[in-house]
């Protein structure tokens, strides 16, 4: 019996400390995914998470400013003025009317400073619809 | 020659039906033509495929416009050989590339085991002979790469009609890595298939002792190697290509094809309990499944977009089959488990914390962990919409917090495991296998404080390294000394010679070690830095020891695409150490633009220069400069583990003196005498 005490303690805190640490990461870096026109009716703390949203990239809206870039993201008939300002180069698959998420938070002026962006350019996938982009990611 | 190979895939689809059906009629009449009937059906299915598949590498080198697939992934100008390599750029051609290997190794099977192991064959045919069925009925029915191009016209019908050019092979994709990294990760995913299909019918067939274990071991084995290869080429791409600096995102793509290597990585380790004491049966059984059942779900993650999209099964038309088929996979595995779960009883227990079993079971719960942690990230999005209703995501902190000190352990079970002796290990051997490496791993942590390092678990990391290598260098130096004092043989030849005469144990010790290379490397993205900064032709930008110069600028017009490139010349402590050429390459076809990261690499670290691009305001060219460290350790540990893998592939050299086997080859006291070689004393060692 003792011996499978032992294990069961072993067994044990390697679980818990995971389940822990697993937690931890959780928090660090839970986003929520939600759609432009979800963005307008978030109240509260449901606004102060990190999200993310897709859509796409309105043509002639990119705008390069020192230290960030404004684009505007169109997506169910609604726009989202978006500013990125992470510190990795722009995906080469971002350009007018390719599919971006981005993910960030939302600023006291109601407009999305990103941290990421992830692009894929739509014109290549319109001819296969089930095909999954491995987005270029702008890690970090 | 579309219609010909979609005929092909047609009939392909007919004898892998004939090979199930009449393989399933053939387990219970036992007539001996159906079941050679049944085989054959199975091995024309393979061939059919094989001609279907070369028939789409036909149609795209010879710029068959006309049919979908061609049309959308590659264009005139492309290069022949990423003409031929194009079968597998989209989702069509990557699916019936997928089936077409593991064609390669239903068909291997079938021809290498025709005469033997007469009851078991007929179950591992119909299982494979499934697998390929779905693949088959995907291949025709639902993403058919042979489909023409045609659009509606007016009153209703189709109008076939064939473009004069492609729009081009996506541009990320032209890469040396591209061509290689798929074939290796399919191999490694269609591979899993024949160790499942032989635990399955072994279990169905209640097929005696642990026969299915030695007939498997070979081909997980080659299945892992290659899984092991396509993670690493993959991350090499993404490193080379991406040009975002590291090469391991915990992607959701990545992350699939981590899946069934952390489980097939436990699966070769607790398959040795079985072997040497009959234990875990019925987990080694379920370790097979959820490796195959994880490869099945890595193809859907990749090729259907449930997780990488916001949109999750809108996007794609074949997520839904997969969700069936392994479901069809779950139900199968369950039936079979609880139909002949009596014939998995353990014929032993568990006798110390302190021994080999032990450890196995641990490095099982923390492959096992660490598998759950990547599955429930990558699939988060997935389940918190089904149980909270708002998707949400998590990112690499989360991965990083759990797997870190998962590895860490894993790192030190790789250095104690085959140290310990089975069922109990002595305080007196603990101490011998020791003393040494417990020395030299706080060395290494000693020699890694002094350097510098204050990253707590790089620290561990680098005292574990040297722990578990100093493990390996003393089992390698005492196996060697007894065969060196025995045959005057030097050194080298000694553990040559040694690592033939028993390739698995050897073999897994070099593998072993390769993956310490990979931790070290791994280690140095504790201390990457990296640098933004836009600069004019004559501006300088400077990274730790490094000053970079920008040259100049120029343009270079290729076949397929134009290269824009930056010439920066390196110098380290104000000597001129080379220049390099980051490239950013417009592909006209398709309306692309990729990166050409430049990397100077030296085994210490590698500078990493990335052409970022024009600022559109100031027309000013953007550098993005990373350094590094130890990233070249991840490679070369790469080419260690495959060639560790390689070796414990060959068979085992018959020495006169057998230093390793079964119990009754434990030399006479006499025998070995004064050097009580710490080999012989552990039976069946691997």
């Amino acid at each position: 019996m003792k011996k499978q005490v032992k294990f069961g303690v072993g067994i044990g805190v390697i679980l818990v400390s995971m389940g822990f640490l697993a937690w931890m990461g959780y928090g660090e870096s839970k986003t929520y995914y939600h759609t432009i026109a979800e963005i307008e009716t978030l109240k509260g703390t449901a606004a102060a998470h990190r999200i993310r949203v897709g859509g796409t990239v309105q043509p002639g809206s990119i705008h390069h400013v020192t230290g960030r870039t404004d684009f505007v993201l169109l997506g169910e008939g609604k726009s989202l003025l978006v500013s990125y300002t992470g510190n990795d180069p722009l995906p080469d698959s971002f350009i007018d009317n390719s599919q971006a998420l981005v993910e960030g938070r939302i600023t006291a002026d109601g407009h999305f400073n990103a941290e990421h962006i992830q692009a894929k350019c739509a014109s290549k996938y319109e001819a296969a619809p089930g095909e999954v982009a491995r987005p270029a990611p702008a890690k970090s | 020659m579309d219609v010909f190979g979609s005929f092909a895939l047609l009939l392909a689809f007919v004898c892998a039906l004939y090979a199930l059906l009449g393989g399933i009629a053939a387990i219970f009449t036992r007539h001996p033509l159906l079941i050679k009937s049944a085989r054959q059906s199975g091995i024309a299915a393979c061939c059919l495929i094989f001609v279907s598949t070369l028939s789409v590498v036909y149609l795209f080198v010879t710029d068959n416009f006309s049919v979908a697939y061609v049309a959308s992934h590659s264009n005139r100008d492309l290069a022949t050989f990423f003409k031929v390599v194009a079968l597998w750029a989209g989702q069509e051609g990557s699916l019936l590339f997928w089936c077409f290997l593991l064609s390669v190794y239903i068909f291997s099977v079938l021809i290498a085991y025709r005469n033997k192991h007469g009851e078991l064959m007929p179950y591992v045919g119909a299982i494979l002979a499934g697998v390929q069925l779905f693949f088959l009925t995907i291949s025709n029915f639902v993403a058919n790469p042979f489909k023409s191009l045609a659009v509606a016209n007016a009153s209703g019908g189709l109008d076939y009609l064939a473009r004069a050019d492609g729009s081009g092979l996506r541009a990320v994709l032209q890469y040396p890595e591209m061509i290689i990294h798929p074939p290796n990760l399919y191999s490694g995913y269609t591979g899993f298939t024949i160790p499942f299909a032989f635990a399955l019918g072994a279990l169905l067939a209640r097929y005696p002792g642990e026969k299915w274990i030695h007939l498997t071991r070979k081909w997980t084995m080659i299945a892992w190697c290659f899984q092991t290869i396509g993670i690493l080429l993959g991350a090499h791409w993404a490193y080379a290509v991406l040009g975002w600096g590291g090469y391991w995102g915990w992607d959701p793509v990545e992350n699939a094809s981590l899946l069934p290597w952390l489980t097939g990585t436990a699966f070769l380790h607790s398959v040795m309990m079985q072997e040497k004491r009959g234990m875990m049966k019925v987990w080694n059984v379920w370790l097979v499944f959820i490796t195959f059942f994880l490869c099945i779900l890595g193809t859907m993650l990749t090729r259907s977009g449930v997780v990488s999209s916001v949109h999750a099964f809108a996007q794609s038309d074949i997520g839904g089959w997969f969700v069936g088929f392994l479901i069809i996979i779950m139900a199968v595995c369950l039936g079979a488990y609880f139909k002949n779960r009596d014939y998995l009883k353990s014929e032993n227990q568990l006798d110390s914390m302190v021994s080999r079993e032990s450890s196995f079971l641990f490095n099982n719960l923390v492959l096992l962990v660490a598998c759950i942690a990547v599955v429930s990230g990558t699939l988060f999005p997935v389940f918190s919409e089904w149980f909270t209703g708002s998707r949400i995501s998590v990112g690499a902190p989360f991965f990083n917090k759990v797997n870190i000190p998962l590895g860490l352990l894993l790192l030190f079970l790789t250095g104690v495991g085959p140290l310990l002796a089975w069922r109990k290990t002595s305080a007196e051997s603990l101490r011998r296998n020791f003393l040494w490496p417990s020395t030299m791993g706080v060395v290494g942590m000693v020699v890694a404080l002094a350097s510098g390092v204050r990253d707590l678990y790089a620290l561990v990391c680098f005292a574990l390294c040297t722990f578990v290598a100093t493990t390996i260098v003393v089992e390698y130096y005492r196996g060697a000394r007894v065969i060196h004092s025995r045959t005057q043989m030097n050194w080298l030849s000694s553990a040559v010679e040694l690592t033939l005469r028993n390739t698995r144990r050897y073999g897994g010790y070099i593998v072993h070690f390769g993956m310490v290379m990979i931790f070290v490397g791994l280690a140095g993205q504790a201390f990457n830095r990296e640098v933004q900064k836009e600069i004019p032709v004559g501006g300088t930008v400077n990274i730790g020891p490094y000053e970079l110069l920008l040259q100049a600028m120029d343009q270079k017009q290729e076949k397929n695409y134009v290269a824009e490139r930056m010439i920066v010349e390196v110098m380290k402590n104000h000597k001129p150490v080379m220049i390099l050429f980051p490239e950013r390459r417009n592909f006209p076809a398709g309306e692309e633009s990729g990166t050409m990261v430049a990397i100077y690499s030296t085994l210490l670290e590698d500078l990493y220069v990335v052409y970022a691009g024009v600022n559109q305001g100031s027309t000013v060219p953007t550098i993005h400069v990373f350094l590094n460290p130890l990233v070249k350790w991840v490679w070369f540990g790469g080419v260690v583990v495959v060639l560790g893998t390689l070796v414990a592939l060959l068979p085992s050299r018959q020495a006169v003196l057998v230093l390793a086997g079964g119990k009754a080859t434990e030399p006479a006291a006499g025998f070995v005498p004064a050097v009580q070689s710490p080999v012989s004393l552990r039976e069946g060692h691997d």
